[in-house]
């Protein structure tokens, strides 16, 4: 699997997202700086979390307008997947890759913690290695995670059925208190038409080991790899 | 030339911290405050003097970079 990691200047789960595929595939990812304007031939582009410039002016606003982002738009429109996680599923609404927004958590306070996710799907090509699994237990550290989109918006990606992931309790039911942050419908991540883009708040990348607390984020990397080859 | 923009949250967006400055604000005591919509003032200065150009270029950046239009609208003026 040849994949890109786009590192903007405050990524800072680039690496994380880098041991997470050197773990699956064996091969470690391409490190790809924000400022290039090309980007090496991908079979897999990462959008990486952390605090892209400092989040100014909106949360990924500044980065989705880097130089690097064209070649991302151009390859993910030629079909290429591109999984956006936390300040990188930002960076993918910010481009239009993705419809919708991530406001400040209704709640205004950073959240951090391990949350609980439905699987809403696992015939793509970043879920099909969870048809054991329900739901997930997986990180959040972010203070812009309210997704936020109009109600048609809402209601055609309710309709397509291109909800990934939504906020849940323990026994798996997206509840009012589950939702930590305030999105729509509880959303924690969405597919663009072709499910080959995934934007995500929650950090599969931050559990793939015991000592990280589990490996439910590994299927979803697992995924991505048996599907691509 | 000196473009003063607005970038306000549109009707119907929730805004959290809006809401938290009204609370704040009634908590120090200021009676009849029925709402407080946050939003961003943003000042540019241009070496563009023909007021059209200059609007237009404004335009632009408010639409490509400065409002994000899922959710924000924007307003501005220009001063020489």
């Amino acid at each position: 699997m040849k994949a890109s990691i786009i590192v903007f200047p405050a990524s800072n789960c680039d690496r994380d997202v880098a041991v997470a595929l050197k773990q699956i595939s064996g091969k470690a990812p391409h490190m790809v700086w924000h400022g290039d304007a090309e980007l090496p031939a991908s079979d897999l582009i990462v959008l990486p979390g952390g605090f892209s410039y400092g989040d100014y002016l909106r949360s990924g606003a500044l980065a989705a307008r880097s130089p690097i982002m064209n070649a991302v738009v151009e390859q993910a429109k030629a079909g290429v997947p591109v999984l956006g996680i936390c300040n990188g599923f930002q960076v993918l609404t910010e481009s239009g890759l993705l419809p919708g927004v991530l406001l400040r958590n209704a709640g205004l306070k950073f959240i951090c913690k391990d949350v609980h996710l439905t699987i809403e799907r696992n015939d793509t090509l970043y879920t099909s290695d969870y048809k054991d699994h329900k739901t997930i237990k997986v990180p959040v550290a972010h203070h812009d995670g309210n997704y936020f989109a109009n109600e048609e918006t809402i209601n055609q990606l309710e309709g397509e059925n291109r909800v990934a992931f939504r906020y849940c309790d323990e026994q798996g039911t997206p509840s009012e208190q589950a939702n930590i942050n305030g999105s729509r419908n509880n959303i924690a991540g969405i597919y663009d038409e072709k499910t080959r883009i995934l934007g995500m708040m929650p950090h599969p990348e931050r559990m793939i080991a015991d000592e990280l607390g589990g490996v439910e984020g590994l299927p979803l990397f697992r995924s991505i790899l048996d599907t691509l080859h | 030339m000196k473009a003063r923009i607005h970038v306000t949250l549109k009707q119907g967006v929730l805004d959290p911290q809006g809401k938290a400055i009204s609370h704040t604000l009634e908590a120090l005591g200021f009676e009849g405050v029925e709402k407080v919509r946050q939003g961003k003032f943003i000042e540019i200065e241009l070496s563009e003097t023909d007021e059209k150009r200059a609007g237009e270029q404004v335009e632009q950046m408010c639409q490509k970079l400065l409002a994000n239009m899922v959710i924000e609208n924007y307003d501005y003026k220009l001063v020489s």
